[in-house]
């Protein structure tokens, strides 16, 4: 970020933004080839050149290559599998725009990307929410209602997904084990340049009339229905899938062979931990969202009939493997969360972070059992009667572990000398609301109950509280914890401060009357509803606008800090783990000396404990690794 | 001077775990991809078949592919000892096989009595299908190994390339050891 230190040869913005549009020349060159191919065959065997699905497909896949390698992924790679010698990539700000593999940059690559993706999806709420202001589909049409709410759904579902993993886990599970960069660092820069693709294809659906099946995407809605925006959205989604795989395995080998000497698992600090879950989450099961997709791919453009009944096929089947990936995927979204939620308890209340080992063990549980409950979600499906009370079981047992991660934030709490900054209110917040999104859980997790929940707007309040309760309120909190690491600047406090009071009441007066709501029956995912329901959907709405207010001193406040802030410190926030040993922001390769692990990371107050990190003293010849 | 070297060895055996361990993660999940395909075929189709399959033409493909990982093995075992000329030619030996075996598919697909919008068409074409997308990729990354070794790249030292390949290589084979039996063999 800091313009001294690189000499900048070509400041022009257009050159910057040269890989882009490389990218989109390359991709739509592809994508032309692709549609031809298939046009050709086409024509051969007698039929028409152009057929919208078929074509889009076949050329999406090619386009997409083209895309990647325009966009550097030639230069920067694909010429090595030619033997030939790789170019550099651009200097200066201008990596921000490139296929760069600098983990910190493509940190920040996902951040502001995805910041801007909810800021975009949140609109779409709003819309939503303006629409139910009144009992009958007044303002939009039960079609485009259908419409808007399924693009706000699977934006925001990308949005939980890579905002905290790509975002924060890039940037700083490398600097917290004390590695240069990720294991495979390429990959990584590959990983986020799918992303544009996905949220292109995503709005460009809107052109061509978009998807009205949710981001659930059901068949028999999602085969049948004529709009060709369900292929743009399933495409989306399987390139969506493989940025999200190819992630997870990066981080896996970054934690498992990347450590800093004496780095042992022990002391790894609990956000490290809770990324090495959630990416064993994306590796393993990100492979059932692409293949369901894949599925309603083929049965939509190649005659199969994989969900289609009449045929014999079998529209359940689709919803077992959608969520056996999307349950444990719930736990993709607030697993990261929740890690930074116990590593700034900890740090903001002065004391170790309590029963550290039960928490990783918490964890790990959630990771072992969360391929066991998906069918919780099938309870009124129509699926096989006897899987109902396995499921229950299951899902009750899950509480157990995320009880364990729960109980080891309240005790760090517990006695502590809690320092109340910005990201210590939101750290706070994320426990009063999973909370709540936990027990409510239950009830959805009981059948009986459940049968009369399902599809109600309780469910919509339970999995707003779990993920922007669990989630993205500790992706502010991260935010704000590791603002001046990033920038070098320092946040407003008084903006922050009311930033999180404005998000915390108004997310709370918002989603709250939702449980009622839904108890009295009011369904999800329709435009329309019974008239005695309309004041509390007053409320709600209202309440809505509000939240979507408090966004506004954030992004006025990151802004203005960027620019203006106060100069930080190495270490505003007097913590022990490593990225605070280096300047910020941090370095190329981070550590301007190699570290060295000598203690655990959360020994506040304990009487000599060893510093949990140290730097080799500069000029001193290194020593043995072995 | 000594330090510095070592280092240098420490590194690189740390290199070539971590791609291991890259791979071997890809493929555990991949097995996931190819699992929920087979489940899907028990499911829509249960465990029956057409009586028409071709079992002739599959366990032609079968084998083919099994031979094609013999080659494909030695072609590694000469690189790693240094004779250029063996991995040359057991390399060109395994593009000719996944060729074959790909024609083989290709044949069968447009030879089936049966229809891909029946409950097992469907599970034939889409896990043939994507199997077969796989070895194509597999030719298309042996092709690129041999295009470099004219050009005089790998040794017996150097041959992570021709390692990760050979390796997927395989396992895209054990996955049609799975595959096989599920759409040819299993009957009820
Ligand atoms: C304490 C544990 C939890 C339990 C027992 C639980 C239980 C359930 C159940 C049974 C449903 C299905 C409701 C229905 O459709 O009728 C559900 C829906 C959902 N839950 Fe949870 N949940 C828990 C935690 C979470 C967490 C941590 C998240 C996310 C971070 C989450 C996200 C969701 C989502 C997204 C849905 C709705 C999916 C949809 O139908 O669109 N849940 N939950
Ligand atoms: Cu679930």
């Amino acid at each position: 970020m800091t313009a001294t230190a690189q000499s900048e040869p070509q400041a022009g913005a257009i050159s910057a933004l040269m890989p882009l549009l490389r990218g989109l020349v390359w991709g739509g060159l592809g994508f032309a080839l692709g549609a031809a191919f298939v046009g050709v065959l086409r024509t051969i065997d007698g039929r028409d050149f152009w057929s919208l699905e078929l074509s889009m497909t076949f050329g999406y896949a090619i386009g997409i290559v083209g895309w990647l390698f325009g966009a550097g992924v030639w230069e920067r790679w694909g010429r090595e599998w030619l033997g030939l010698s790789t170019r550099e990539g651009p200097t200066g700000w201008h990596r921000y725009f490139a296929f760069t593999t600098d983990h910190k940059i493509i940190g920040i690559q996902y951040l502001v990307t995805f910041m801007l993706l909810f800021l975009v999806a949140g609109l779409f709420a709003v819309l939503i929410r303006m629409q139910l202001l009144t009992p009958e589909a007044s303002m939009l049409s039960e079609d485009s209602y259908n419409r808007v709410m399924s693009l706000h759904g699977i934006i925001m579902i990308a949005v939980a997904v890579a905002v905290v993993i790509g975002g924060f886990g890039n940037y700083f599970v490398p600097l917290l084990i004390g590695a240069e960069d990720v294991a495979f660092p390429r990959i990584n820069a590959l990983s986020f340049w799918m992303v544009p693709p996905v949220a292109i294809m995503l709005l460009a659906a809107q052109a061509v009339g978009g998807w009205d099946s949710g981001w659930t995407a059901y068949p028999p809605l999602s085969t049948q229905a004529a709009s060709p925006g369900h292929i743009f959205f399933t495409l989306a989604i399987i390139t969506f899938g493989i940025s999200s795989i190819l992630g997870g395995l990066n981080f896996l080998a970054t934690i498992i062979y990347m450590r800093a000497p004496g780095m042992t698992w022990g002391r790894l600090p609990i956000f490290v931990w809770s990324m090495f879950a959630t990416a064993i989450l994306a590796l393993l099961f990100t492979q059932f969202f692409a293949a369901a997709m894949l599925m309603v791919t083929l049965d939509r453009i190649a005659d199969t009939s994989f969900f289609v009944a009449e045929a014999g096929g079998e529209p359940i089947l689709y919803q077992h493997i959608f969520w056996f990936y999307s349950h444990p995927a719930v736990y993709i979204f607030v697993l990261p969360g929740l890690g930074v939620t116990l590593e700034i308890l900890a740090h903001f209340s002065r004391k170790p972070l309590f029963a550290y080992k039960w928490a990783v063990g918490g964890l790990l549980g959630i990771v072992g059992l969360s391929a066991l409950v998906w069918a919780h979600h099938m309870f009124v499906s129509g699926m096989d009667s006897r899987l109902i009370a396995p499921f229950l079981v299951t899902t009750e047992i899950i509480s157990v572990p995320t009880g364990l991660v729960f109980l080891s934030a309240l005790g760090t709490i517990w006695m502590g000398r809690l320092w109340l900054r910005t990201p210590m209110l939101f750290a706070l917040a994320v426990v009063f609301n999973f909370m709540i999104g936990g027990i409510t859980g239950i009830f959805l997790a009981d059948a009986p109950t459940d049968v009369s929940l399902s599809d109600t707007y309780f469910v919509v309040a339970h999995f707003h509280y779990t993920i922007i309760g669990g989630e993205i309120f500790a992706l502010f909190a991260a935010v704000y914890y590791w603002f001046p690491k990033i920038t070098g600047k320092m946040y407003s406090e008084r903006l922050g401060q009311l930033h999180f009071w404005l998000m915390f009441l108004s997310f709370n007066a918002t989603f709250i009357p939702m449980f009622w709501a839904g108890l009295n029956g009011m369904n999800r995912r329709i435009a329309s509803y019974t008239p005695d329901l309309q004041e509390i959907n007053i409320v709600i709405s209202v309440m809505g606008f509000i939240m979507a207010v408090s966004f506004l001193p954030f992004v006025y406040n990151m802004v203005r800090s960027v620019i203006w802030g106060e100069k930080a410190e190495a270490d505003p926030w007097r913590a022990r783990t490593l990225e605070w040993r280096v300047p910020s922001p941090p370095p190329l390769e981070n550590f301007p000396a190699p570290p060295r692990v000598t203690g655990n990371p959360y020994d506040y107050g304990v009487p000599n404990a060893p510093a949990h990190g140290v730097l080799a003293v500069a000029g001193a010849s290194e020593e043995d690794e072995a | 001077m000594a330090v510095a070297t070592m280092h240098v060895e420490a590194e690189e055996k740390l290199r070539a775990k971590i791609n291991q361990a890259g791979l071997w993660m890809f493929f555990l999940s991949e097995t996931f991809l190819f699992s929920a395909l087979a489940t899907a075929r028990f499911v829509i189709a249960g465990t029956g078949r057409p009586e028409d399959l071709n079992q002739l033409l599959g366990l032609g493909i079968t084998s083919i592919l099994l031979v094609s990982s013999l080659t494909a093995y030695r072609s590694e075992v000469a690189i790693a000892r240094g004779d250029r000329s063996a991995f040359q030619r057991n390399l060109l030996a395994t593009i000719l096989l996944g060729l074959v075996f790909v024609i083989g598919v290709g044949f069968e697909w447009s030879s089936a009595e049966f229809e891909l919008s029946d409950p097992f068409g469907t599970a034939f074409f889409s896990m043939t299908g994507v199997h077969a997308a796989h070895v194509v990729s597999g030719i298309f990354m042996l092709g690129l190994l041999y295009w470099l070794s004219l050009r005089g790249h790998f040794s017996a030292k150097k041959h992570w390339g021709v390692e990760a390949t050979v390796k997927y290589w395989h396992f895209v084979d054990v996955v049609w050891v799975f595959f096989y039996p599920i759409l040819y063999l299993i009957s009820s």
